[in-house]
């Protein structure tokens, strides 16, 4: 049969299975082969809090969606074209996302009654003809797996895992992807089991030839590298991104690199990665909690080092009166909460921006900090370079904010060179003429002295200081000039901080402003609604404390202000406080990142509203 | 000038003229109440730090929050006055950080034991190279006298006018169940016995617990005078050491000895019993130091003092050391540019 070949430009496809399926592996092959084959492209893995949930329920269900383009990808996409649907719980839970007339890939070996009944499906809808509306392809891909197989002597279990792979075979036929790449992973991965590394490559080619031979595929899809800038690029998850970011500011700084962190999802990948620094000279511990984590950061601030503790909502909440002891003893330090679903334990493995509050206002007394938030994967290597930097400059603790969706999705980023990384200033005082522990620069910042420095031994703690010799201090006028200092050292930073951008016209009827990770979704609906012929402006902040100087007068340039985020309006709320501005909050909180098209269509009803 | 120091914080040749007590007292004004047992420890510190050859500027004293914790203030080294129950993980951070340093944390019941009693048994496990000195005075000080983890049960105090609810932490067999790898008890009312202590705590490689009875004369006074006092403290106390026998009274005419794992009291002059029944102190066997720190909790027991158990082991800021050493032969020196551009990479011109 002549199968005819359709130019895309974007695509988006979702995996859909088990939690024990391995469809967060074949997502992260399939956008690896993409990114190497030049498109730019965007993904969220999106999997349940329990580790191998029971088989064939709804709850343990896990997908991985990717959008890839000739063009410039902001977000993983709104509705995947095609969906890859293991077993009938991931066609349920997935079939209200997929586009009108998309196309399912089901695995119809998983459709018998006991599945179906666990997915609370009365008939099979394979076959009840409910799924009429869709492009439907049965494929028995347990059956075609296990044949692929049969030959390698693998036990019953063994042969089963690798149907993930010929599921990625089918997708690899039908957007044109070459295989050589992720044969390579296979090989490399399971270089002491070639077997089972054979096994997943016969696996991986035979759902390849199924597509091209079956006559039940008449289009194939060509969707052709993206033009990004020149540059070399790799394919980086937001949290690998982070990790790099502190170790590039380490060695940028000079200063020694201290962890201190306890595992939580989703922000302990960050801990992996520079356990594995060890080469570097990073020190990673493992502490016995959330405090003992960040309070052997603040041990290491005082004695010197790069300072960092990674962790997530309740442990950031956890954190916070030790925050408030770095605030007070003025240290650099820097805090990552990769953000998640809350209040409480709350949504482990799902996204959210809840925390900004907490980033921003969250402990006892007037206690300012810095916070940053990434916008993108990529953006988490320079927010967190970032951090390091005004936390060493301005003798600070900072806050970097990221999320669960930034935190495990990935994007391509043009690999900056070390030498187009800046210098970080992180210089210990050691004259001892004239010096006081609680002096100030111009920058309102005091010294940093090791201890070890001959002549200079002092003392820090938490209960309040006097101004310059920092000796404990009672005195109620000193305090409330102690606290004054504090808060306009922070504020102050807004001088040494990039001004807000406005994208699109400087005036107009609408600005969209957003922050963190809603920056993909807000520029895709942005260009839509150019498209369309609506003119919207848009900020994106990166500075949430202090925020760029300009941006009381941006916001006062346009009649409405509208303010997406995954929360119930923390930054309108600071907005509205800060700048007297009636901002229009937009606010989800599902546990799941924005659509394009809910931003679209919540700007065109402000914009056509009267 | 700088010189070669170990990991232990000992200088090699200190060229600087000897330090004297007086050169490790602060500008500030103590503020502890008068009478105060906290008194008596910051002199037989400040009496012994001399003697370790350590130049001030390499020594960290780090603590908490409470009575004991206002410590580092009024020694003129480097000092960390920190948060409730976190001396011990800021300690461990710097000592991690910079195994060059002497860190040294001083805390109380309250603070080592009820709210910082994670990272307590956490830092004991790690063996980190510092010297954690608990002020136990069995009372909440700085509140203004609430029953501690160590208070007796049945303690009447301002939050339990009942009497506490609670039985008492033992700190030292506590210490020895976290795996401890010195443990040792001394007393505000006997500085040269606090002196020795401090000294074996610090010539001690690992995590070193001593344990202070001290007496708070506002909240909890005479806590400890049947274990102070000289017409008491013969029969009510034994002092262990390596190699010694366990006898105490007034003579040294009592005695311990082992019926299977029970000890039991003799009189080694009844005639019944002589000094060769006696227990003989063997600080390297955690049984027999576990067996002796629960006569503390026992009815006509004498409270032991002195050196309960020391056994080295390797301490974690040392082997983490040899993991960095051994990564950096092993991969080389780490290169950024190369870390960052690993793994699959492709370039568009």
């Amino acid at each position: 049969m002549e199968k005819t070949v359709e130019v895309l430009k974007s695509a988006t496809i979702r995996f859909a299975g088990d939690s024990g399926d391995g469809m967060q592996i074949v997502g992260s092959r399939f956008t690896e082969t993409s990114a190497l084959f030049g498109n730019d492209l965007s993904t969220f893995p999106d999997y349940p809090a329990e580790i191998r949930a029971p088989a064939g329920t709804l709850f343990g269900v896990s997908g991985f969606q990717i959008q890839f383009s000739s063009q410039d990808v902001y977000s993983p996409g709104d509705e995947p074209d095609v969906l890859v649907a293991m077993n009938p719980a991931a066609l349920k839970v997935n079939l209200k996302d997929l586009k009108q007339h998309g196309t399912i890939i089901a695995n119809e070996d998983a459709f018998i009654e006991k599945n179906l009944n666990l997915a609370g499906y009365k008939s099979n809808p394979l076959e009840d003809g409910s799924l009429a509306g869709y492009k439907l392809i049965r494929v028995p891909v347990t059956r075609a797996t296990n044949n692929a197989v049969q030959d390698l002597g693998l036990t019953a279990k063994d042969a089963n895992r690798c149907k993930n792979f010929y599921a990625l075979g089918i997708t690899y036929w039908l957007y044109d992807r070459p295989l050589e790449i992720t044969m390579h992973w296979l090989e490399s991965k399971f270089s002491k089991n070639p077997v089972i590394a054979e096994a997943n490559i016969k696996a991986l080619k035979a759902g390849f030839y199924f597509g091209e031979t079956a006559e039940i595929f008449t289009t194939r899809y060509k969707v052709a590298p993206a033009k990004l800038p020149k540059g070399i690029y790799r394919n980086i998850t937001g949290n690998h991104a982070a990790a790099l970011g502190i170790l590039a500011a380490s060695l940028k700084s000079g200063l020694p690199l201290f962890l201190g962190s306890y595992p939580i999802t989703p922000a302990s990948d960050i801990l992996h990665d520079l356990s594995s620094f060890k080469n570097f000279g990073v020190k990673t511990f493992q502490a016995e909690d959330e405090i003992a984590a960040v309070c052997a950061a603040i041990g290491a601030a005082f004695g010197g080092s790069l300072a960092f503790t990674s962790t997530s909502g309740p442990g950031m909440a956890l954190k916070q009166e030790a925050i408030g002891l770095a605030v007070m003893v003025e240290l650099p330090l820097v805090i990552a909460n990769i953000q998640r679903g809350g209040p409480s334990t709350g949504l482990p493995t799902k996204t959210e921006q809840a925390d900004l509050f907490q980033a921003i206002l969250g402990r006892n007394g007037e206690c300012p900090l810095p916070v940053v938030a990434a916008s993108s994967p990529a953006d988490c290597f320079m927010m967190m370079f970032e951090a390091a930097r005004i936390a060493c400059k301005f003798m600070t603790p900072v806050v970097f904010l990221s999320d669960g969706y930034l935190a495990n999705g990935a994007e391509p980023w043009r690999i900056p060179h070390e030498s187009e990384l800046p210098i970080i200033e992180g210089e210990f005082r050691t004259e001892k003429e004239g010096y006081f522990p609680y002096m100030r620069d111009e920058f309102l910042a005091r010294p940093w002295v090791k201890p070890g420095t001959p002549g200079m031994e002092h003392r820090i703690g938490g209960l309040e200081k006097q101004h310059i010799t920092g000796n404990v201090s009672y005195d109620t006028a000193n305090h409330e000039f102690m606290v004054n200092l504090r808060a306009e050292k922070v504020k102050n930073i807004e001088n040494y901080i990039p001004l807000a951008e406005v994208d699109g016209d400087q005036e107009g009827e609408l600005l969209i402003i957003g922050w963190g990770s809603t920056y993909g979704a807000i520029t895709a609906a942005r260009e839509r609604l150019l498209a369309k012929g609506y003119n919207v402006s848009r900020v994106h902040l990166k500075y949430l404390n202090p925020m760029p100087k300009n941006l009381g007068d941006i916001l006062n340039r346009f009649k409405k202000v509208m303010v997406p985020e995954l929360n119930l309006g923390q930054l309108s709320m600071l907005l509205k406080a800060y700048y007297l501005k009636d901002v229009i909050g937009y606010n989800k909180v599902q546990g799941l990142p924005f659509k394009a098209s809910e931003i679209e269509k919540k700007a065109i009803e402000l914009l056509t509203e009267k | 000038m700088e010189t070669e120091s170990t990991t232990n914080g000992t200088t090699e040749a200190a060229a600087k003229p000897k330090l004297t007590a007086k050169d490790y007292a602060s500008d500030q004004d103590v503020r502890w109440c008068p009478g105060c047992g906290d008194y008596s420890i910051l002199a037989q510190v400040q009496r012994v730090m001399p003697s370790f050859n350590i130049p001030k500027e390499k020594t960290v004293f780090v603590a908490g929050i409470g009575c004991s914790s206002r410590f580092p203030y009024y020694m003129n080294t480097y000092g960390f006055h920190s948060i409730h129950g976190r001396a011990t993980v800021v300690a461990s951070g710097l000592k991690m950080a910079r195994p060059d340093l002497d860190v040294w944390i001083a805390s109380g019941d309250g603070d080592l034991l009820s709210i910082g009693g994670n990272h307590f048994i956490h830092l004991l496990r790690r063996n980190i190279n510092t010297v954690v000195m608990l002020f136990n005075n069995r009372i909440y000080g700085l509140t203004k006298g609430q029953y501690s983890p160590t208070s007796e049960h049945g303690k009447i105090t301002k939050s339990s006018p009942h009497g506490s609810l609670e039985e008492p932490f033992n700190p030292l067999t506590l210490a020895l169940g976290a795996g401890a790898s010195f443990v040792a008890r001394t007393m505000d009312r006997d500085p040269k016995h606090m002196q020795d202590m401090i000294a074996k705590a610090h010539a001690f490689k690992g995590t070193s617990f001593v344990e202070t009875f001290q007496n708070c004369n506002i909240y909890n006074d005479g806590a400890f005078l049947m274990y102070t006092e000289k017409d008491t403290k013969p029969e009510h106390t034994v002092f262990v050491e390596h190699g010694k026998p366990l006898v105490f009274g007034v003579n040294k005419e009592m005695g311990i000895k082992l019926n299977g794992f029970r000890p039991e009291i003799i009189n080694i002059n009844d005639g019944k019993h002589s000094i060769n029944d006696v227990i003989i102190h063997d600080e390297t066997s955690r049984e027999l130091a576990m067996i002796i720190a629960k006569f503390t909790d026992m009815q006509d027991f004498p409270v032991p003092f002195g050196v309960l158990y020391k056994v080295e082991r390797p301490v974690f800021e040392d082997q983490m050391e040899d993991q960095i050493t051994e990564a950096k032969e092993k991969l080389g020196v780490g290169d950024l540019e190369k870390l960052l551009f690993a793994g699959n990479t492709w370039e568009i011109k």
